[in-house]
C-alpha cells in the first residue's frame, strides 16, 4: 500500500471505533494526531461524513486549536514556554537562545527535521521555570547550557 | 530488614531529574544487596528542594533534597536509608517550617501516599466523604456544600452550594458533572498537583457531586500539556471502577456515576466553563452567551455542573468532617483554604495551602523567602495572566477575595508569580495583550482586534513614540475591552495592563505623575 493509501486506513479505523462517543470531533483529532504525528488534510473528508459534519466544520475545529496541526513534525517537538513565570526567570533569553541553537522560529521544523518548535502557554512547572517539554518528558529551571546538553543527547542518540 | 524509601512523581520533581534519581537509588540498592521498596509518592510541593528523597524511620519520615544524580553514591555511604548525616539532610518531613506552617486540608494526602493506590487512599481517609454522602438526601449533601462556604476555586469564586442546588433543582433525565482540568494560567499548578498527586480525591469529589444533584455522568476535561496527571488519573478511574467506587451501582447503593477524561488541546479560552462545554461537543471553543446558564442548559443543553479541580477536591473532606469544620477556616466570605501557588522569581517556590488571610507579604517573605535572585521584588502578579500586577505598596493586602476585588485586583485560582526589579512592566503589559490575541476565540471584537491594536500600540509607547497621544489612547481601548466582552478574556486583560501602566507608569516613558491619571 502507498504511504497516503495506509493513512486513510489508519483514519478510517479511528474514526469508526471512536465516532459514537458524544462530542467525539476531539477525541478522533487526537487519535489520529497521536497515531501519524499531525491531522492530514486528507483526513477531513472521512471525518466530515462519519460525523455528520461539513468538511468545513472540521476544518474549523481543527484550526482552532493550538496543539493540532495538518503538516507532519519533526521527530522531537519542542515545547517552550513563554508565559509570566517563565519570563521572570529569564525565559525571554532562554527563547532566543534555542531558535538561534536550532536556526528556526516558532512554528518551524529544523532543516533535517529533527526538532519542531512550539510556543507553549504554561506547561504547570511553574515553581521551576523556565521550563520545555520534549515530546511527553518535562524539564524544569532550563538554561541555556542545560538546553544545549540535553538537545546534544537526543542528536547524539539518533 | 527492608526500607522504604519515596521519590516524587510528581512531573515538576520529573522535570528535574527524579526519574533517573528513583532508578539510580535501585541500581545502587541492589549492588549493594539492600532490600528496599521504593514507592513514587506525590510532591509534597517544596520544589526548591525537589527532588526530595524521604526515608520512613521509627521516628517519622525523613527528607533529603535536593538530591542529584552524583548524590547517590555518598547517600548510601553515609547511610542514609537509617537517618545518617549528609549534606542534604533536612530532617523529618514533617518538621520542615515550610510545610508545617501550612494547614492542609485539601492537600492533606499529597506528597505522603502513592497517589495510585486506592489501599493508600482508603487508609488515610478516603472516600470517608462518599461513604457519608452515601446515607444522605441529595439536599444534604448540598446543604453540607453551602454551609462550608466554598466558593469556586477555579478563579470566579461563585458558591459552589448554590450553583449545585440550581442544578439540582432542574429537572431532567441527564445531568452533567464537568471538572474543568484546563489549568492554564501562568503560576499556577495546584490542579495538576492534586491529579497527579491524589487523583482519587478528585473521583470522590465527582461523585459526590453526581450523587448530590442526579448527574450519572461526569467529565474531567483535562489539557493536553499534563500528560502525567492524564496517566494518573486513567490509572485511578480504571481502579475506581474495579473496586466498585465508578460504575452502575456504587458500593451496592443502587447509584450510578460514570467518568471519563477528555483532553483539551492547547486553547486557553477552553478553560472558560462555556467555551469548554462547547469542547467537549466537538466544536471551536467559542464562548456562549449567559444565561442560559450552564447550570440549566449546560453540556449538550442539560444541566450541568461545572467545577474548578480544587473545589471539587474540597468536597471529600467537607463531607466527612462537615460543612462547619471546613468554614471555620478563613476570614470575612472566603471560608477555608486556598492551595497558593509560588512561582516566577521566587527563592521558595511551591505550594502553600493556607486558611484565607495571610497577607501576600507574608508570603512573599516567610514562605517564599524573597526573590531567587537577590534583587528586590518589583511586581507580583496574582491571579493568572488576567491578574493584576501588584506593586510592593499592596503587599499587604490579604489573601482575601473581597480585598482583593476592593484593590481592583484578583486572587484567581492563587497563582502568585513574582518578578525582581529587572522585569519591564511595559514589555509585559506587552506580552499580556499579545498573549489575548494570540488566545481570543473571536466571538467578541474588542477582544479580537482590540488585542492586536493593544500590543502595536503598547510597541510604540516602547519605542517613545507620540506618548501624549498613545496613553490615553491604551487606556480607552483598554476601557472598550473591560465592558465589551462577554467573558472574562477580554474583560479581564485591561487589569494586568493597566496595573502595570498606573504602577510602573517609569516603564512606559512617562517621568510626570500627572500624564497617568
Amino acid at each position: 500500500m502507498t504511504e497516503s493509501s495506509t493513512m486513510q486506513v489508519t483514519v478510517q479505523n479511528i474514526t469508526t471505533s471512536l465516532k459514537d462517543k458524544p462530542g467525539a470531533l476531539l477525541p478522533i483529532l487526537h487519535a489520529i494526531q497521536d497515531t501519524l504525528g499531525f491531522v492530514p488534510d486528507e483526513s477531513i473528508p472521512t471525518i466530515a461524513k462519519a460525523l455528520n459534519l461539513s468538511r468545513a466544520e472540521v476544518h474549523g475545529v481543527i484550526s482552532f486549536y493550538h496543539y493540532f496541526r495538518n503538516t507532519k513534525p519533526g521527530k522531537n517537538t519542542i515545547h517552550l514556554c513563554r508565559a509570566e513565570s517563565c519570563q521572570a526567570m529569564g525565559g525571554k533569553h532562554l527563547e532566543n537562545h534555542v531558535k538561534s541553537r536550532l536556526g528556526i522560529d516558532f512554528h518551524e521544523t529544523t532543516a533535517d527535521g529533527q526538532f519542531s518548535l512550539e510556543p507553549v502557554y504554561c506547561l504547570g512547572n511553574c515553581a521551576c521555570s523556565p521550563a520545555m517539554q520534549i515530546g511527553t518528558e518535562i524539564y524544569g529551571r532550563v538554561s541555556t547550557e542545560s538546553f544545549d546538553t540535553t538537545i546534544n543527547e537526543i542528536e547524539a542518540s539518533a | 530488614m527492608s526500607f522504604t524509601i519515596y521519590v516524587p512523581c510528581d512531573s515538576s520533581a520529573i522535570s528535574l531529574g527524579a526519574d533517573r534519581i528513583a532508578s539510580a537509588i535501585i541500581e545502587e540498592a541492589k549492588k549493594r544487596s539492600i532490600s528496599i521498596q521504593l514507592i513514587r509518592n506525590g510532591s509534597r510541593g517544596l520544589f526548591w528542594l525537589e527532588p526530595l528523597v524521604e526515608i520512613d524511620t521509627p521516628s517519622g519520615r525523613i527528607a533529603y533534597g535536593p538530591v542529584k544524580r552524583s548524590d547517590i553514591t555518598s547517600l548510601f555511604d553515609a547511610n542514609f536509608l537509617e537517618g545518617g548525616a549528609h549534606d542534604l539532610f533536612l530532617g523529618l518531613t514533617e518538621e520542615l517550617s515550610y510545610l508545617k506552617k501550612q494547614q492542609r486540608l485539601t492537600f492533606a494526602r499529597i506528597g505522603k501516599t502513592d497517589p495510585i493506590s486506592l489501599e493508600d487512599y482508603i487508609k488515610n481517609d478516603g472516600y470517608k466523604g462518599l461513604s457519608n454522602a452515601l446515607n444522605q438526601t441529595q439536599a444534604d449533601i448540598v446543604k453540607a456544600v453551602t454551609d462550608s462556604g466554598l466558593r469556586g476555586r477555579g478563579g470566579a469564586a461563585f458558591p459552589t452550594g448554590i450553583k449545585w442546588n440550581t442544578v439540582l433543582n432542574t429537572p431532567s433525565e441527564q445531568k452533567y458533572i464537568i471538572c474543568n482540568a484546563d489549568e492554564g494560567d501562568s503560576g499556577t499548578f495546584s490542579d495538576r498537583m492534586v491529579m497527579e498527586g491524589d487523583p482519587f480525591v478528585l473521583i470522590e469529589g465527582m461523585t459526590i457531586a453526581g450523587l448530590a444533584v442526579g448527574a450519572n455522568q461526569g467529565y474531567i476535561y483535562l489539557r493536553v500539556e499534563y500528560p502525567h496527571a492524564h496517566k494518573a488519573l486513567a490509572t485511578a478511574i480504571e481502579k475506581a471502577y474495579a473496586a466498585g467506587y465508578l460504575g452502575d451501582d456504587i458500593k451496592a447503593s443502587g447509584k450510578a456515576f460514570h467518568l471519563e477524561v477528555r483532553l483539551g488541546a492547547g486553547a486557553y479560552i477552553c478553560g472558560e466553563e462555556t467555551s469548554l462545554m462547547e469542547s467537549l461537543e466537538g466544536k471551536r471553543g467559542l464562548v456562549r452567551f449567559k444565561p442560559p446558564l450552564p447550570a440549566i442548559s449546560g453540556l449538550f443543553g442539560k444541566p450541568t455542573v461545572v467545577n474548578n479541580v480544587i473545589s471539587l477536591a474540597s468536597v471529600p473532606i467537607i463531607l466527612d468532617k462537615g460543612g462547619d469544620y471546613y468554614r471555620d477556616f478563613g476570614m470575612g466570605r472566603s471560608r477555608g483554604t486556598l492551595p497558593l501557588q509560588l512561582a516566577g522569581n521566587i527563592k521558595h517556590a511551591g505550594l502553600v495551602e493556607l486558611a484565607f488571610g495571610m497577607t501576600l507579604r507574608e508570603l512573599l517573605y516567610d514562605f517564599g523567602g524573597g526573590s531567587a535572585t537577590g534583587k528586590p521584588i518589583k511586581a507580583v502578579q496574582v491571579g493568572g495572566p488576567l491578574g493584576a500586577y501588584l506593586p510592593e505598596s499592596q503587599f499587604d493586602t490579604p489573601l482575601d477575595y473581597e480585598a482583593f476585588a476592593a484593590n481592583w485586583t484578583v486572587l484567581g485560582h492563587g497563582g502568585v508569580v513574582a518578578f525582581d526589579e529587572t522585569a519591564n512592566m511595559a514589555e509585559l503589559a506587552r506580552y499580556n495583550m499579545e498573549f489575548c490575541a494570540i488566545e481570543s476565540c473571536g466571538k467578541c471584537t474588542p477582544c479580537r482586534i482590540g488585542s492586536t491594536r493593544g500590543y502595536e500600540v503598547i510597541d510604540s509607547i516602547i519605542a517613545g513614540q507620540n506618548i501624549g497621544k498613545n496613553i490615553p489612547l491604551l487606556r480607552d481601548l483598554c476601557n472598550t475591552l473591560l465592558n465589551g466582552s462577554l467573558c472574562a478574556l477580554g474583560g479581564m486583560t485591561p487589569y494586568p495592563v493597566l496595573s502595570a501602566l498606573n504602577h510602573f507608569p517609569k516603564d512606559f516613558g512617562i517621568d510626570n505623575e500627572a500624564n497617568v491619571a
